[in-house]
């Protein structure tokens, strides 16, 4: 799967959406089947959502399905139904790994993958084995309106109630080598705490974010890009690192300041991040 | 088999409203109303023979009330709708 900033959910049952979906600038596009689909429409939404990834073009964008879970009574028919199209990876809610395990022996024989979205305690307990649950894992999602409503407590703006959850499916999804997909913000005439909360996604190692209007899309991507004077110093630092391995120097100075080998990979991933989102803020 | 009446999608805009009646007299009887009937009527037509064709639906009446919908759109409803008449596999919510 290609690195993701923007996931961007369009409701399953709408053809309106679903047609506008490739347009709207977000790197992926998840087609859901399950929280925006009312519970008698689960046939007509999946059947929907089949005939439009045989028939639509949504571009460049990644298409991803999110099914219903595997403890209903249509997440393994969404499944079925799903692996006959182009879709190149279905998002699993209420994960764990013996339900990646469950999803992965549905899709034998397909290329598809699977994003996890961790949603409830065990879940986020388990992330790190969820995430190396199966080969087909490339992405773990937190998704805090299930947690908090799971741990039964209050969910809020500020999000106090989600730190430690958030960071622990963070540092799995660093730990395991997958992508690490933010939970999105729900209130979209808040652009001041919308913007506070990708930041604090962002530092605790996010690098794509769920969202649920177009309108936070172009926001998300430039709020993701490292700062300029970030890429800047990390330029710096690598040359001279380049300079001093070439002289045999493992550790050197650099403006007053120690450079050693974590300060070095810290730099190169910010250049990394700064050649996968197009340059700095 | 048993045969009700099954009906699927909406009258939103992009959108199409399919009811499928039993027909005790045997054959199809395809009615087709459409914001866009001038234009397109003949191509929904023919969007739901096909489809009726694949699905060996020989026998039924079909109300059709288009808002525009794409061919993918009037074929995925026109499957829900027969389904849940009980005339194809995929019934509601299987």
């Amino acid at each position: 799967m290609k690195n993701l900033r923007s996931l961007l959910f369009v409701p399953g049952n709408n053809p309106a959406m679903l047609q506008a979906a490739g347009f709207l600038g977000a790197d992926a596009v998840i087609l859901d089947l399950e929280d925006a689909v009312a519970m008698n429409e689960k046939d007509a939404a999946r059947r929907l959502v089949t005939e439009a990834l045989t028939h639509l073009d949504f571009g460049s964008a990644t298409v991803i399905v999110r099914v219903n879970g595997l403890d209903t009574a249509f997440g393994a028919d969404d499944i079925r139904a799903i692996c006959t199209t182009r879709t190149e990876a279905i998002l699993l809610p209420k994960a764990t790994a013996e339900r990646i395990s469950e999803a992965d022996a549905l899709m034998a024989r397909t290329n598809l993958e699977l994003i996890a979205l961790l949603e409830s305690a065990l879940g986020v307990e388990m992330a790190y084995f969820v995430a190396k649950a199966s080969p087909r894992v490339q992405a773990l999602f937190f998704g805090a309106e299930d947690f908090t409503a799971d741990m039964g407590v209050p969910r809020t703006k500020q999000g106090h109630e989600i730190e430690f959850a958030r960071a622990r499916v963070a540092l799995a999804c660093r730990a395991a080598g997958v992508q690490a997909v933010d939970t999105p913000f729900t209130d979209t005439n808040d652009p001041d705490g919308f913007t506070q909360d990708v930041l604090r996604g962002r530092v605790l190692g996010y690098t794509a974010k769920a969202l649920i209007s177009p309108r936070h899309v172009m926001p998300l991507h430039d709020l993701l890009q490292p700062d300029p004077s970030e890429v800047a110093q990390a330029h710096r630092i690598v040359d001279a690192a380049e300079e001093a391995f070439a002289a045999g120097i493992g550790v050197f100075s650099l403006e007053g300041k120690m450079i050693d080998a974590p300060i070095i990979n810290r730099a190169k991933h910010i250049l990394s991040l700064a050649a996968l989102y197009g340059g700095g803020r | 088999m048993e045969v009700k009446i099954g009906r699927a999608g909406s009258l939103e805009s992009c959108d199409v409203l399919i009811t499928v009646f039993p027909q005790a007299a045997g054959g199809l009887d395809i009615r087709i109303a459409s914001i866009v009937e001038q234009q397109f009527g003949e191509q929904i037509r023919v969007v739901i023979e096909n489809t009726l064709a694949e699905t060996s639906v020989h026998d039924a009446v079909i109300e059709v009330r288009d808002r525009g919908a794409f061919d993918y759109a009037i074929k995925a409803r026109l499957l829900t709708a027969l389904g849940r008449a009980g005339l194809v596999k995929g019934a509601r919510n299987e």
